[in-house]
């Protein structure tokens, strides 16, 4: 029998481990598992490289897990956000590095290492700083930069509505990076606020196959990060 | 009472209004985050525009009320937007095929500086203290069919953004097509800047003593 729903946050995010590279879904705070994220910061796991578009806004979620020092590296596009303070400090300070990447071509790098391409060629970046000591390669014409795929040990996530076979949908734009994350993550790991039985979901509209998502977790009322910052709310409170 | 400084050329709204016009009817367009939303405001009567969001939504619309909207309907700033009636969302991979498969039909960006051969440098000025962060412009000018640019034809302390070649680390390599500033509109062709329009009130040498490369004047019917 096939049932992929866990009981906690908690328990979903038990085996990730010291050194792991974790994918989290999200741009911005649209999309962000913050409950899966606080509770790896419970977990303890250190040395952790991270994947997410941002570095999270300020200290809840993917700040506070960054604030506790838990990440060694970041590969993300936009470090810098209007009340993103904590990375900045660590960045400055070296405790955190960081890779940085054209939004697209992150999005098609988590693309291609879940889809099992381990590189592909693209004219974005060509010519500037993040293309140095890139391989560059002329077809038919144009200039191209050899950019590797990227997978993770695990992967957090949220949905809107997921079932127990680990099909997912998804709320407007927090879809985002979810879907790839969810292909290029070894274990996949959704927060949802409805779980239903297997047939639950119309088999037409799901985004993310069940293939992709190792793990359910029932999230009823997720919290939002720019609600949590203006309350003043820090994690650990 | 202090007098009023002079104000010479397009403000800000009117540099918007003026890049609306140059957009054809049922374009796919995606705007940079700052003066480029403002052209949103500015659809000529008769032209309907599409517009694309990199963080997954074709259709985006207005901003709500203040206060309103949803924090999981957002746009590339992280701000709230609205979807039109006919609005699709979509992953990030999707998005960026939609941008670098060349499915978007124009990009109107911001800019530091732009180079007479159409390079732009747009997200960083290379400052040691600087933290990098680059997002989805790089992949804008690369698949983006058309790019133009709006911006101040000079920085804030009169250096000119348009230069012979940009000093700032660049965003894309000869992607500019054409530049929208208060002072005037721009083509990029391939003997450099070639001036198409000045904004009322300003003349060829005006613009010419504030770029940073050779313009070449209007030619004479």
């Amino acid at each position: 029998m096939i049932n992929k729903q866990i009981s906690s946050p908690a328990e979903a995010v038990a085996d990730i481990f010291d050194g792991a590279t974790v994918m989290v879904g999200g741009f911005g705070e649209a999309g962000s598992p913050i409950e899966l994220i606080h509770a790896l910061i419970d977990q303890g796991a250190t040395n952790l490289t991270l994947v997410n578009n941002n570095t999270g806004t300020g200290e809840v979620g993917l700040a506070a897990l960054i604030k506790a020092g838990r990440v060694s590296k970041m590969i993300c596009s936009f470090p810098r956000t209007a009340n993103s303070t904590v990375f900045p400090k660590l960045y400055h300070s070296g405790k955190t590095k960081l890779e940085l990447v054209p939004q697209g071509t992150l999005a098609e790098r988590i693309r291609a290492g879940g889809a099992g391409i381990p590189a592909f060629y693209t004219a974005t970046s060509f010519g500037t700083p993040l293309a140095e000591g890139k391989e560059v390669r002329t077809i038919d014409g144009r200039d191209y930069v050899l950019e590797y795929g990227l997978t993770a040990d695990f992967t957090l996530i949220k949905g809107i509505v997921a079932d127990t076979y680990g099909n997912v949908i998804y709320n407007k734009t927090a879809r985002n990076f979810a879907p790839v994350m969810a292909m290029a993550g070894k274990v996949t790991i959704a927060q949802a606020a409805t779980i239903l039985h297997p047939g639950g979901l119309d088999p037409e509209i799901i985004i993310t196959p069940g293939i992709f998502v190792n793990r359910v977790v029932h999230v009823e009322n997720p919290e939002y990060e720019s609600e949590l910052v203006l309350s003043g709310a820090t994690y650990p409170s | 009472m202090t007098t009023e400084q002079e104000v010479i050329g397009r403000t800000r709204e009117q540099m918007a209004e003026r890049v609306a016009q140059d957009i054809p009817d049922g374009s796919y367009v995606n705007l940079g985050i700052g003066i480029p939303e403002l052209i949103a405001h500015y659809v000529p009567e008769g032209r309907e525009f599409i517009y694309h969001t990199e963080n997954g939504l074709l259709g985006m619309g207005p901003s709500p009320e203040v206060g309103g909207g949803e924090p999981e309907l957002i746009n590339a700033g992280k701000r709230r937007v609205t979807a039109i009636s006919g609005a699709c969302y979509f992953h990030h991979a999707d998005s960026f095929a939609m941008i670098r498969g060349g499915h978007i039909d124009l990009c109107v960006l911001g800019a530091l500086q732009v180079a007479e051969n159409g390079d732009l440098a747009n997200w960083s000025t290379g400052g040691a203290d600087a933290i990098p962060a680059v997002g989805g412009a790089m992949d804008l000018v690369a698949g983006v069919k058309t790019i133009y640019v709006i911006t101040q034809h000079n920085t804030k302390d009169g250096q000119p953004k348009l230069v012979e070649r940009c000093s700032f680390p660049l965003t894309g390599v000869n992607v500019v097509s054409r530049i929208y500033t208060d002072l005037a509109v721009i083509e990029v062709s391939e003997k450099g800047f070639q001036l198409v329009e000045l904004s009322p009130g300003v003349s060829f040498e005006y613009v010419q003593e504030r770029t940073g490369a050779k313009l070449l004047p209007i030619p004479s019917k």
